[in-house]
């Protein structure tokens, strides 16, 4: 603790969190009516998200006003970065529910599908003619599928991705040294490289994405393939697109003269966030592109 | 750091909203707490009254009051009501009121996120309540979503999941919330070994609920894209499995069942101490059962579903796994029994209840040690034995501990006592009615009788019509334990700091009622020893 006596920072009353809560629930309620095609659908979906983006802004605006002025001692940070830590954690099982569907089809239930361990029978009356192969193009079921002619090779654009997301995870580290020496130009060019690399990623997976539905019919209608293909990759991406836009918050903040040497927590938490997206890309990596 | 916290709060608004504002942005962990204990409530009722629906349609066999769809959407609905509206927000309430008074800690680590946790459940349930107006009805396909079944759903359908999703959300920032409290809060002196029981199962709920909701937060979106983006999760023509989902919803599920239970186990902890006037038996022990059974409980999912057609090495495995929780489970039972070993007991309401609450959660940890070997549950599996069991565990268990513990704590919060006959009455009604409720269900489905049905033959046909005398006496007594808080918090006789005569632990150590404040100043806990005696 900076202060033995140190009273822990309690904030006063929020109005962030419950105007929060309505968004995301309007999100929700719009998104809901969406899917099941109520013409007013998409509006409220939009104007939920519109009011989620201004309570973020609010709510952080709050959060980085009391840092700046000094609120936050070690004490504080603490809790914040126990907090980041475990909603990390939480992510990861979050992917890990997808990692365990493609595990789960690719080892057991494809195999179970063309006959193998005690499930003959099952092979015999359902689809006779099934033959498990990874990656499974061709279907238990030859009709309502798009079938795809080819899925995406590991060593093209996937592996330039991992080098990309490789190398931002250097230069991210690398502004974090110039951070602690408080070498701002250092901080703010590293920042700047790993938001450009962040989104050139983002950049070549929508690339990705849009070949592998009009080139190769690999569609989120492939089967199990490419049910597990699109959301792992999807969800993934997804999170590369929140971590870029959160390195651009800490960029602009860096900018602006924020964080000093010895006290940047929010500048920590987007670095520990996207690194954990890179180890989520390198299991996506191994697991459903290369082996 | 100070001349800037000077200069902060110049340009502040007044300390206190009044009114609704209060609770709407409060950062206080008591409102909070006040707040989420309130909403289960609330979702007790809301849930009990479709409890009451089931047992009036079963009360007969024949179809006389809803229709099979509508009783369908009942179970479904009870399920996710109590389980996500009533139980779980109950244990963050008294996480929320507990945990940074037991710790001395000034409030808990992370408050705007703490209001954000109880905000979204309001919300939420509005999303799944919703769907009980809408065209094809509430869900109806049981709480735990089995594809094909659940993708027959209507309009509800996305109402659903994206409700499951939000009150994910508010479950998985609770639980960060505790755990950075207790890591980061503690005061001086309180060592991890010193906590307090309800604390340290807390803590290990919050770690399961972090492992485990963002599972179930997953096997809902599949469920979702398979619904309506194309797809094939869940469908063997694309090449994928229905029984995938069963394996991951369990893989949530089981977890999730210690997480209505872990809490009520440090309860139990707290008060039959307090009543039997002796140090809790076995305090390190008591810690490493709890963490045991958290650690099996993400390994023993598939005793859920024994009868799909597993291999039989899976069979084999998790039958072992699960009848190894029988163990730490019993080492808590038993030092739960030393404890009262030759105490000076007196049985005022919290220790009647929570003496049934071990007795009762015995009787459910039995029969599911019955339904953990693989070829007898093939016998039981969706029978009334599995309701009897798991209304063993989560009434005469978690929701019996609930109530022990609103009864020792209530006088904290509220500042007088309770009415002690009142709760007394509400006690002896209760816990006779219970299991006249519940103990027929296992004769019940031991005969046979399916579950989730609105009809059935009509040898089920006595057993049905005690279990439903049983469940509306029950459900009635409920009413007295409203009564009971609501005379409480207007009134009565005025409550000591220290409350109970055996009570120890530093909540007990600040007025009652506890001001809204407290341990600004953080506490020396230095001379408390583990298990606070
Ligand atoms: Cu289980």
């Amino acid at each position: 603790m900076a202060n033995a006596h140190a009273h822990y920072y309690v904030p006063e009353s929020s109005r962030w969190p419950i105007l929060a809560t309505i968004s995301i629930f309007v999100m929700f309620y719009g998104g809901a009516l969406l899917l099941n095609h109520h013409a007013s659908g998409p509006m409220t979906l939009g104007a939920g998200f519109l009011g989620l983006v201004i309570v973020l802004f609010g709510w952080f605006g709050d959060v980085i006003r009391e840092s700046e002025g000094g609120r936050y001692g070690n004490w504080e940070d603490v809790s914040f970065r126990m907090g980041m830590m475990w909603f990390i954690f939480s992510e990861v099982m979050f992917f890990a529910a997808f990692f365990g569907a493609l595990f789960y089809s690719r080892v057991l239930s494809v195999e179970w599908l063309s006959g193998a361990g005690a499930k003959a029978a099952t092979h015999q009356f359902l689809w006779p003619q099934f033959l498990a192969d990874w990656p499974l193009l061709k279907l238990p079921q030859d009709y309502g599928f798009q079938i795809a002619k080819d899925v995406v090779p590991a060593w093209g654009v996937p592996a330039v991705n991992t080098a990309i997301l490789l190398t931002s995870g250097a230069t991210v580290t690398w502004a974090h040294w110039g951070l602690k020496a408080n070498k701002r130009g250092h901080l703010i060019l590293g920042l700047a490289l790993t938001v450009a690399l962040g989104a050139f990623f983002v950049y070549l997976q929508a690339e990705e994405y849009h070949h592998a539905y009009t080139d190769l019919g690999l569609t989120l209608n492939s089967g199990i393939y490419g049910a597990t293909f699109f959301l792992l990759t999807g969800f993934h991406g997804f999170h590369v697109t929140m971590g870029t836009i959160m390195l651009a918050v800490i960029l602009f903040r860096s900018m602006k003269g924020h964080f000093k040497p010895e006290h940047h927590f929010a500048f920590e938490a987007v670095a520990w966030y996207w690194h954990f997206v890179d180890v989520v890309w390198i299991g996506l990596f191994i697991f459903v592109y290369w082996i | 750091m100070s001349q800037a916290a000077t200069h902060h709060d110049t340009h502040h608004e007044a300390h206190h909203a009044t009114g609704i504002t209060r609770w709407l942005t409060t950062t206080n962990h008591k409102d909070i707490g006040t707040m989420y204990l309130v909403f289960s409530l609330i979702m007790f009722f809301i849930g009990g009254s479709m409890a009451m629906i089931i047992r009036l349609e079963l009360f007969q066999p024949g179809l006389q009051f809803v229709n099979p769809q509508f009783f369908n959407s009942m179970t479904t609905m009870h399920a996710l009501v109590m389980i996500f509206g009533a139980v779980m927000p109950a244990w963050t309430g008294f996480a929320n009121w507990l945990v940074p008074l037991m710790i001395g800690a000034p409030d808990m680590a992370l408050p705007r996120l703490n209001n954000w946790s109880f905000w979204i459940l309001p919300f939420a349930f509005t999303l799944l309540l919703g769907t009980l107006f809408m065209p094809g009805g509430a869900p109806a396909g049981g709480w735990t979503m089995y594809p094909p079944l659940v993708l027959q759903t209507g309009e509800a359908f996305p109402f659903l999941i994206f409700a499951v999703h939000f009150m994910g959300a508010s479950s998985i920032a609770g639980a960060i919330n505790i755990i950075a409290t207790v890591f980061n809060m503690r005061a001086p002196g309180m060592t991890l070994m010193k906590l307090p029981l309800f604390v340290w199962t807390w803590i290990i709920t919050a770690f399961l609920l972090i492992a485990s909701i963002p599972v179930l937060a997953g096997a809902v979106t599949m469920l979702l894209t398979d619904k309506f983006f194309g797809t094939s999760f869940f469908n063997a023509a694309g090449g994928g499995d229905p029984v995938m989902f069963q394996h991951i919803f369990w893989f949530f599920g089981h977890p999730e069942v210690y997480i209505l239970i872990l809490p009520a186990f440090g309860i139990a902890s707290a008060i039959i101490p307090t009543f039997a006037r002796k140090p809790l038996f076995g305090y390190s022990s008591m810690v490493y059962a709890a963490a045991s059974i958290a650690f099996l409980s993400f390994i023993v999912w598939a005793h859920h579903m024994f009868t799909v057609g597993m291999p039989l090495a899976g069979e084999l495995f998790f039958m072992y796994a699960t009848v190894l929780i029988a163990v730490p489970t019993g080492v808590k039972v038993f030092n739960w029994v030393a404890t009262m070993w030759q105490g000076s007991m007196t049985f005022e309401t919290p220790m009647l209840f929570a003496i049934a609450f071990v007795v009762l959660f015995t009787i459910g940890g039995f029969s599911g040690l019955m339904l953990g070997v693989t070829p007898v549950d093939f016998q039981y599996h969706d029978t009334y034995f599995v309701v009897a069991h798991f209304h063993y565990v989560l009434v005469t268990g978690a929701v019996y501990a609930l109530i022990a513990g609103t009864y020792f704590w209530l006088p904290k919060w509220t500042g007088h006592m309770y009415d002690e006959k009142l709760g007394k009455l509400h006690f002896w009604l209760s816990t006779i009615s219970v299991n006249v409720l519940f103990f027929p269900q296992h004769f019940l489905g031991l005969a046979g009788m399916p579950r989730r049905i609105p009809d059935y033959a009509v040898q089920f046909a006595d057993w049905n019509m005690v279990s439903s005398i049983g469940g509306f006496v029950f459900g009635a007594s409920q009413l007295l334990f409203v009564w009971g808080i609501v005379k409480c918090a207007r009134g009565g006789e005025k409550a000591t700091a220290q409350v109970w005569e055996g009570a120890h632990g530093l909540e007990w150590t600040v007025p009652s009622p506890a001001p809204y404040h407290t341990f600004s100043e953080p506490p020396d806990a230095s001379t408390i020893e583990g298990g606070m005696r």
